[in-house]
C-alpha cells in the first residue's frame, strides 16, 4: 500500500511541477476570462454618440422618439437629398416612408456602420413609434392592445410531481453540461495514462519498477495519479476563472447597463427580450434555466456525478493503459485507440439527444450500458426522470464492467510492458489475458 | 542459497524454459550463460518474481521464495532506463523507496555513493543530460543501494566504456566478498572466467551445463599439456615415444614449446620422466579451454539435431 501511495505521489507531483501543467493551469482561465469579458465588453460598447435624422415626410413620426445613451434622434418633415446628408453633422439619416403603416419598411443610410446593438436600438424605438401611430390609425386603445400582444407561455408539468412545473428541459441541458465535462476530462487524462505508460516502456524503466512493485499496482498508481492531477487542474481552473470573470466584469462592466431603458415596458415582449438580451439581462429562457437549477436534486446529482465519474474514469482510462502498455509508438496506437474512443463519442451524442427526446429506447439502453452509461445517464439524473432500480442497475453494472476491465487491463498491461519491437495485433492481446502470472 | 528446482515456463505453444533445476551459492558470483532467445531473461524474470513460473519451485535461503523477498534482491535488467525528465537525485530515491528504503536512510547512502564515485554534481540533473554511460552508474547504484543479498546483473557491461567496465567489475567483486550473491548474465566470456566461480549455461530453454567453473574448464580439457623445452624437435619426439602424443611444435624461440596429448593412463609425471633425460624442460602449463570455445562447443554441437517444436514463434 505504501509502494502504490509513492507511485501516485510520484506520478502526481512530476506533472504538476511541469511547467507546461503550469502555463496550462493558469493560461486557460485567463484565456477564458480575457475572452468572456472582451467578448461582453465589446459588444455593450458604443463609441461614438449617434445622431440619427429621421426624415419623416409623411409626419408619422413626430416628436416621440426618446434619446437614448448614445444615440439622439432629429425629426425632420422636410425630404432630405444624400449629398446633403453627407453634408451634415448627422450620422445617420432613416427615411420614414408614407407607406410605412403598409410595409412596415424603413430605408437606413449610414456613414459608417453603427453595430447590430445601435441597429437594434434604433428599429426598436421605430418600431414602438409606429406601432402607437397605427393603434391610433386603426382606433385601438394601446392598453388594450397590450393585454393582447402577450404572448403565450407554456408551462410543463409532470403529471407524477403536481404542484411545481417540471423543467426537464432545462435540468438536462445542466446534465449534458455534467456529461460533456466528465466525456472531456476522461478523454484528456485517459491519453495522458496511455502516454504515461508508453513513456515508461519507453525509457526501458518498467522493469526496474516491476521487479519492486507489481505491474498492477504501477498501472493503478499512474491510473489514480493522473485523476489527482486532472482534479487539481479543474478546481483551479474553476476558482481561477470564476475569480477572472467576477473581477472583470465588476472593473469593466460596472455601470454599463442602464436598468432605466428596460424598465421602459416596450409594446412587445420580444423587444424585451432584445433589449434584455444586449444588455445580459436574464431573458426569460435565463430565468428558467435558474429556476432549473433550484429544482435540481443536487446531493443526488452531485453524488451520481462523481461516482460515474470516477467509474468512467476508471474504466476507460485502464483501457487507454493497457493499449499503452501493448505499443512501441504513438503511432502504433491508432487501430486500438478508435474502438475505445467510439463508445464515448456515441455516448456524447446520446446525452444531446437525451436533452430533446429522453424517452427514448436508445437513451435508455445507453443509460446503462457500462460504455456509454456515465455520459448518458448524467442528464437522466439531473433531469430527475431515472427510476431508481434504473439507476442501480446501471451503477451495479458500471462497478462490475470497471472491476473486469482494470483487471484485464492488468493482464495485458503486465505482459505488453515487457514485450519490446512486437507489433501487436486484437489476437496477440487476447493470447496475453491467458498467460499465466 | 537459490535454488531452482524444475522451472518451465510456457507461452502459448513456445516453450521458453524446460525443467530448470540448478544452484546459486551463496557469496559467490554466478553466471548465467547462453546465446540469445535461449532463456536467460525469462529464467531471471522468474527469479525477480517479475513473472511466474508455469511448473517448479525457486528457494532462497531454504524457503520458497514469497513477495516480501524481493526487496532482498537488487536487480539490473538488460532493457534498463530512467525517467528522461526527472532529476537524478529524485529518482534515485523514488526508487530506493520503492525497494523499501526509508527516504532518510534512503538519502544518506545515496550521497555516500555519489560521493565514492564522483558525481555528486549530478544529483540535480535531469537525467537526459545525462551521458548514456553516467546514466548506466546511476542505474547500478539505484540496484545496489538497498543491499540486496542476492544481485542479478542482466548483462551489466554493455553500454560501460573500459573504464567504467572495470569500476562495475571492482563493485561486482567487492560485493561478493561483503558476502551478496551476485548472478550475472553476459555475452563477455572474458568476464565469466574472471569473475564467476559459477555457471549455468542455457541453450534453447534448457540448461546444458552446470557448475564450477574451473571444473567445468578442467572437465573440458583434452589433457594436453604445454611443454617448453630447449634442445632438438627429434630428440624430444623421440624421447616422448609412446607415453603422449606430439600434437604440435613451435621452435624459433629460445625455447621449444611442443603440445603434448598424455596416452591413456600416462600421467604427467610419466611424460616428463621420459622427456627429461633428452631435452631441458623449462617450463610445463596445462592446456585448459577458454570458456570461449566450451561455450560454442556446447551450443554449436547441438545446433544441427534439434530445433523444439515452437521455437519458431
Amino acid at each position: 500500500m505504501n509502494k502504490i501511495k509513492l507511485i501516485i505521489w510520484r506520478e502526481f507531483i512530476t506533472r504538476v511541477r511541469k511547467p507546461s501543467f503550469l502555463i496550462m493551469t493558469i493560461l486557460a482561465p485567463v484565456l477564458i476570462a480575457a475572452g468572456v469579458t472582451v467578448m461582453v465588453y465589446l459588444s455593450l460598447q458604443e463609441s461614438d454618440d449617434h445622431r440619427v435624422l429621421v426624415v419623416d415626410e409623411a409626419q408619422i413620426i413626430g416628436g416621440r422618439l426618446r434619446d437614448s445613451d448614445k444615440v439622439s434622434y432629429y425629426v425632420d418633415n422636410r425630404p432630405w437629398s444624400d449629398s446633403a446628408f453627407k453634408a451634415s453633422p448627422y450620422t445617420i439619416m432613416v427615411e420614414v416612408n408614407e407607406d410605412i403603416l403598409n410595409t412596415n419598411t424603413v430605408l437606413f443610410f449610414y456613414k459608417e456602420l453603427p453595430s447590430v446593438t445601435v441597429q437594434k436600438v434604433i428599429a426598436n424605438e421605430l418600431e414602438k413609434t409606429i406601432e402607437l401611430a397605427k393603434l391610433k390609425d386603426e382606433q385601438i386603445d394601446p392598453e388594450a392592445y397590450g393585454r393582447v400582444r402577450k404572448p403565450l407561455v407554456m408551462k410543463l408539468f409532470d403529471i407524477a410531481k403536481l404542484g411545481e412545473e417540471s423543467l426537464e428541459q432545462e435540468r438536462a441541458g445542466i446534465g449534458f453540461f455534467f456529461g460533456y465535462f466528465m466525456f472531456i476530462f476522461i478523454f484528456m487524462y485517459g491519453v495522458q495514462v496511455m502516454r504515461g505508460v508508453m513513456e515508461e516502456k519507453q525509457n526501458r524503466i518498467v522493469e526496474v519498477l516491476i521487479s519492486s512493485v507489481k505491474p498492477f499496482q504501477l498501472m493503478m498508481g499512474k491510473i489514480i495519479g493522473i485523476a489527482l492531477v486532472g482534479f487539481v487542474q479543474f478546481v483551479l481552473w474553476i476558482a481561477i476563472t470564476t475569480t477572472l470573470v467576477t473581477a472583470g466584469s465588476a472593473l469593466l462592466l460596472k455601470d454599463r447597463f442602464d436598468p432605466a431603458v428596460i424598465a421602459n415596458t416596450p409594446m412587445t415582449t420580444e423587444v424585451q427580450g432584445q433589449l434584455a438580451e444586449q444588455a445580459g439581462m436574464p431573458d426569460m429562457e435565463d430565468v428558467k434555466f435558474l429556476q432549473a437549477l433550484k429544482k435540481i436534486d443536487w446531493p443526488l446529482t452531485l453524488g451520481m456525478f462523481l461516482f460515474y465519474f470516477i467509474g468512467g474514469y476508471l474504466l476507460y482510462s485502464s483501457l487507454l493503459a493497457a493499449i499503452g502498455s501493448a505499443v512501441d509508438s504513438e503511432t502504433d496506437t491508432q487501430q486500438f485507440m478508435f474502438p475505445v474512443t467510439l463508445p464515448m463519442v456515441f455516448a456524447i451524442f446520446t446525452a444531446q439527444a437525451a436533452v430533446y427526446n429522453p424517452g427514448s429506447a436508445m437513451v435508455l439502453w445507453c443509460s446503462l450500458i457500462p460504455f456509454t452509461s456515465p455520459i448518458v445517464m448524467m442528464v437522466r439524473v439531473a433531469m430527475g426522470n431515472a427510476p431508481v432500480w434504473q439507476l442501480a442497475l446501471s451503477m451495479l453494472l458500471l462497478v462490475g464492467t470497471f472491476v473486469a476491465t482494470t483487471w484485464l487491463a492488468g493482464r495485458i498491461y503486465r505482459t505488453g510492458i515487457l514485450m519490446y519491437g512486437k507489433k501487436v495485433s486484437w489476437k496477440e492481446l487476447g493470447r496475453w489475458l491467458f498467460y499465466k502470472g | 542459497m537459490l535454488h531452482l528446482e524444475g522451472i518451465t515456463k510456457r507461452y502459448g505453444s513456445h516453450t521458453a524454459l524446460d525443467g530448470i533445476t540448478m544452484d546459486v551459492p551463496s557469496g559467490q558470483v554466478f553466471g548465467l550463460l547462453g546465446p540469445n532467445g535461449a532463456g536467460k531473461t525469462t529464467l531471471i524474470r522468474i527469479i525477480t518474481r517479475i513473472t511466474g513460473p508455469d511448473e517448479g519451485t525457486v528457494t532462497l535461503d531454504g524457503h520458497p521464495m514469497g513477495p516480501e523477498d524481493v526487496v532482498r534482491m537488487g536487480y539490473l535488467p538488460e532493457e534498463r532506463g530512467l525517467y528522461k525528465k526527472m532529476k537524478v537525485g529524485e529518482q534515485a530515491l523514488y526508487l530506493a523507496q520503492l525497494k523499501g528504503l526509508p527516504k532518510g536512510e534512503a538519502t544518506k547512502r545515496l550521497k555516500a555513493w555519489f560521493e565514492r564515485w564522483e558525481m555528486s554534481s549530478w544529483w540535480n540533473k535531469k537525467v537526459e543530460e545525462l551521458s548514456k554511460g553516467m546514466a548506466q552508474k546511476v542505474q547500478f547504484i539505484t540496484t545496489v543501494l538497498h543491499e540486496p543479498k542476492l544481485l542479478i546483473l542482466d548483462e551489466p557491461f554493455s553500454g560501460f566504456d573500459p573504464i567504467n567496465a572495470e569500476l562495475i567489475r571492482t563493485e561486482i567483486l567487492r560485493l561478493r566478498d561483503a558476502g551478496v550473491t551476485v548472478m550475472l548474465s553476459t555475452h563477455s566470456m572474458a568476464s565469466v572466467e574472471e569473475l564467476c566461480d559459477n555457471i549455468g549455461l542455457i541453450d534453447r530453454s534448457r540448461l546444458m551445463l552446470h557448475g564450477n567453473v574451473r571444473e567445468i574448464r578442467r572437465q573440458y580439457g583434452t589433457n594436453t599439456y604445454r611443454i617448453e623445452y630447449k634442445g632438438t624437435r627429434v630428440a624430444f619426439a623421440n624421447a616422448l615415444s609412446f607415453t603422449g602424443e606430439l600434437v604440435d611444435v613451435q621452435e624459433g624461440g629460445e625455447y621449444a614449446v611442443a603440445k603434448v596429448k598424455l596416452g591413456k593412463g600416462v600421467s604427467l609425471n610419466d611424460v616428463l620422466r621420459q622427456v627429461i633425460g633428452a631435452v631441458e624442460v623449462h617450463g610445463v602449463q596445462e592446456e585448459v579451454p577458454r570458456m570461449h570455445d566450451i561455450f560454442i562447443r556446447v551450443v554449436g554441437e547441438k545446433e544441427p539435431t534439434a530445433v523444439t517444436p515452437g521455437m519458431t514463434e
